[in-house]
């Protein structure tokens, strides 16, 4: 029986896909063939600079590449008994977080919203993807304009409410702006993909749960959103690694390439002390780091999260 | 930073095509540097210039971005044996590139051994000796030269009725005239430069030991006595009174202010000079970068800002040669002068000085002769300059925090302890990287 307020009970509906057909290739050689593109990419592209990031990281070298000194765990040591990483760190820990939480709820809400919408859908549906085509820089240009200290227009507005805003100036003020301009440009992926889920969400069981609950919130969280789960982890996956990596262009902006007394987030620290600062071995001992937390990232959400979500 | 990169190599593959065609026989060198806007177009009116000059080198100048990322760019294209003949290196580079034992030919030796004639009594005393090594010889060649400097609007001044300050004692019995004529008395624009490492040397204080870096890496400690805390303890009390503006750590931020007339005494480059004409409609003047009066020995000469530029090696004799002669071209006193005029930087050599002096330059306009004037002040023990590796990051740890200072999350105190720890280990590990 379907139950859609089933008390203190949650139902789960899995809708079960055929068994798959069993392909297989007459000779062993093709499959190797077709991936070799692949294969060759993450080689050049990944395994190759990793490997390269591994070794340096165990040494101090001359930018140029004249000496080079091994210094063992020398680096790794430095880097995380430094005051400052460990700051960096948790910024990037409270921005990763406040960035995936925040894009991921505004995009769920409109998007459950805009699948209700019936007249001009399309054009509502448009104004708020079109912010996915606007290129990372850019987001922070327009967020740097909006709260630019001198002009901005939104530092001008808080400034009636005697909030005395100062991006680059103060910490938490520089924080804010970095986290809306990164939620700001990541809704409309979201957006996309929620709306698309909520789109595939067959009509039939719609219909049963709403002769079954005349709760909509209710209906929501029971039948909608375990529905939307694989779609939701999926982007759960996506933007906090959006949040960890894709953000440097924002942040980039928004810091004028001078950090400052500003925050940062680890991956923009690997830049400013290798690429900025030329100190090669320090900054691939954090690149390490960074592999290292990637690593554990994506054993913790596959073995943890994936086994609660349901594929249909 | 991907799009940018791109959009200056498609730029800089363009001018490529442009010029090839015109010389063949020439001998083809290239420039690498971080002029951009107003600056790059005297750079390209240079080598324009140059090229006409002669015909048997044609010099290429590509524009690379800002001085980081012309340093980094150099440093790839040096790994991969596809380096620029010259390159641009700013002052807080310069421990980097001249560390790196054989990335560059000391340009010194290089204009000998072309048989062009060097003297570096030729240079003015300021810019004589920051690119050199420890035994004097010069390894870069001192390019745009610059000095923090107090850019004073005039209006504020006579609104308020007082004179510009020579030192900050003065400054601190003008500043409440000046708040009540309605203007944020101070603002700077570059902690780092016009704070610490400048305060060092208009006071002759020692920076680092090793006599400021200059004799070797291993070693070489930070130096902050009491002056320099001091004076952050003061500014920290004239923010709090609204007698000093801070706006971060973008240099665009803080002059803002004042080229929009609210701010009357500002702390800038010498090299700002020609984009704050053309910028403010209030009469302006400059005069040097105040001191205090009770630090015994103060008024000494400024380090210089700016960059130099170095020639790299691995390159052809004949490509040298018209490296040689393109120094040679472009340290002649007229180009120097159309430099100095152009863009306000500081002349290099004396001669320059004395044509920009006979042309009348300084009394059209006196504002451009402070900077060179106070390179030219009396030098000191510690006035000579710096040398210290890892320095952009050194940087970046006083902007850090000397903000926090003024934000109220650390005292004095603390961030120059933090300053000290977290650079003397900056220090010792770029030591590790060179001396081995």
């Amino acid at each position: 029986m379907w139950r859609a307020c089933p008390g203190n009970r949650k139902a789960r509906y899995v809708v079960r896909g055929e068994a798959m057909k069993k392909v297989q290739f007459n000779t062993p050689a093709i499959p190797y063939l077709l991936l070799f593109p692949q294969i060759a990419i993450v080689a050049v592209f990944f395994l190759w600079p990793a490997a390269e990031a591994v070794r340096s990281s165990f040494y101090l070298e001359d930018p140029f590449g004249f000496g080079s000194t091994f210094v063992g765990f020398d680096n790794f040591i430095d880097t995380v008994t430094s005051t400052n990483y460990a700051r960096v760190a948790r910024f990037t820990g409270v921005f990763t977080f406040l960035v995936t939480v925040l894009s991921l709820g505004a995009a769920l809400l409109l998007a459950v919203k805009a699948d209700k919408v019936l007249r001009g859908a399309s054009s509502y549906k448009t104004l708020l993807m079109w912010v996915y085509a606007v290129a990372p820089p850019v987001a922070g240009l327009i967020g740097i304009l909006l709260f630019d200290q001198h002009v901005g227009p939104i530092v001008k507005f808080v400034a009636m409410f005697g909030w005395h805003m100062q991006i680059g100036v103060d910490y938490y003020d520089t924080a804010f702006a970095m986290i809306i301009a990164s939620v700001w440009k990541q809704i409309p992926v979201n957006f996309i993909f929620f709306l698309s889920g909520l789109q595939g969400i067959s009509k039939s069981v719609q219909e049963a749960a709403s002769i079954d609950c005349r709760s909509g919130f209710r209906r929501f969280w029971t039948v909608t959103f375990p529905l939307l789960a694989p779609t939701g982890f999926f982007l759960l996956i996506i933007n906090i690694t959006y949040a960890l990596f894709d953000t440097f262009g924002i942040i980039d902006v928004v810091l004028k390439t001078e950090p400052g007394n500003n925050p940062v987030t680890l991956v923009y620290k690997v830049y400013l002390d290798g690429f900025r600062g030329n100190d090669l071995g320090g900054s691939s001992a954090q690149s390490v780091l960074l592999m290292l937390v990637v690593f554990i990232l994506t054993i913790i959400q596959f073995r943890l999260i994936e086994r609660r979500v349901h594929y249909t | 930073m991907a799009y940018r990169k791109t959009v200056a190599s498609l730029v800089a593959a363009a001018a490529l095509m442009g010029t090839s065609a015109a010389s063949y026989a020439a001998t083809d060198i290239t420039w690498w540097h971080a002029m951009g806007g107003k600056l790059g177009e005297v750079v390209n009116q240079i080598s324009t210039d140059y090229n006409a000059s002669q015909d048997a080198c044609s010099l290429t100048p590509v524009y690379k971005g800002g001085y980081e990322d012309t340093l980094t760019a150099g440093i790839a294209a040096f790994r991969a044996g596809e380096q620029p003949n010259i390159i641009q290196v700013f002052d807080a580079g310069a421990a980097t590139i001249i560390g790196a034992k054989g990335a560059v030919e000391p340009v010194e030796d290089l204009l000998k051994a072309n048989g062009v004639p060097f003297d570096i009594e030729d240079y003015i005393a300021g810019v004589r000796y920051f690119y050199a090594d420890s035994d004097g010889k010069m390894i870069g060649m001192p390019f745009n030269s610059s000095a923090p400097i107090l850019y004073i609007n005039d209006d504020a001044m006579k609104k308020a009725g007082v004179e510009a300050p020579k030192t900050y004692e003065e400054f601190e019995a003008i500043a409440p005239k000046l708040k009540e004529a309605g203007y944020i008395p101070l603002v700077q624009s570059h902690l780092p430069w016009e704070f610490v490492e400048n305060f060092k040397s208009r006071h002759d204080l020692q920076f680092a030991t090793n006599n400021n870096g200059y004799d070797g890496a291993t070693g070489t400690e930070l130096v902050f006595g009491e002056p320099i805390k001091n004076h952050f303890t003061a500014a920290k009390k004239w923010l709090d009174e609204g007698l000093f503006g801070y706006y971060g750590t973008g240099w665009g931020d803080n002059q803002q202010p004042f080229n929009e007339g609210k701010v009357a005494l500002w702390i800038g480059s010498s090299g700002s000079f020609g984009g704050i004409a053309d910028t403010v409609d209030f009469p302006f003047s400059a005069t040097f970068l105040p001191y205090w009066d009770a630090v015994e020995g103060a008024n000494t000469a400024s380090f210089i800002g700016g960059a130099a530029l170095f020639a790299m090696s691995g390159k052809s004799d004949e490509e040298n040669k018209c490296a040689a002669s393109f120094f040679e071209y472009l340290t002649s006193p007229e180009v120097q002068y159309m430099w100095h005029r152009e863009t306000g930087y500081v002349p290099v050599t004396e001669a320059a000085y004395e044509l920009a002096k006979k042309d009348g330059h300084y009394e059209r306009t006196p504002a451009a002769e402070v900077g060179i004037q106070q390179l030219s002040l009396p030098a000191g023990e510690w006035t000579k300059g710096y040398r210290m590796g890892f320095y952009v990051q050194i940087r970046d740890v006083m902007n850090r925090e000397l903000g926090k200072v003024f934000s109220g999350e650390t005292s004095v105190e603390d961030a120059f302890a933090t300053i000290k720890a977290d650079g003397d280990k900056l220090l010792s590990r770029f030591a590790k990287t060179i001396d081995n």
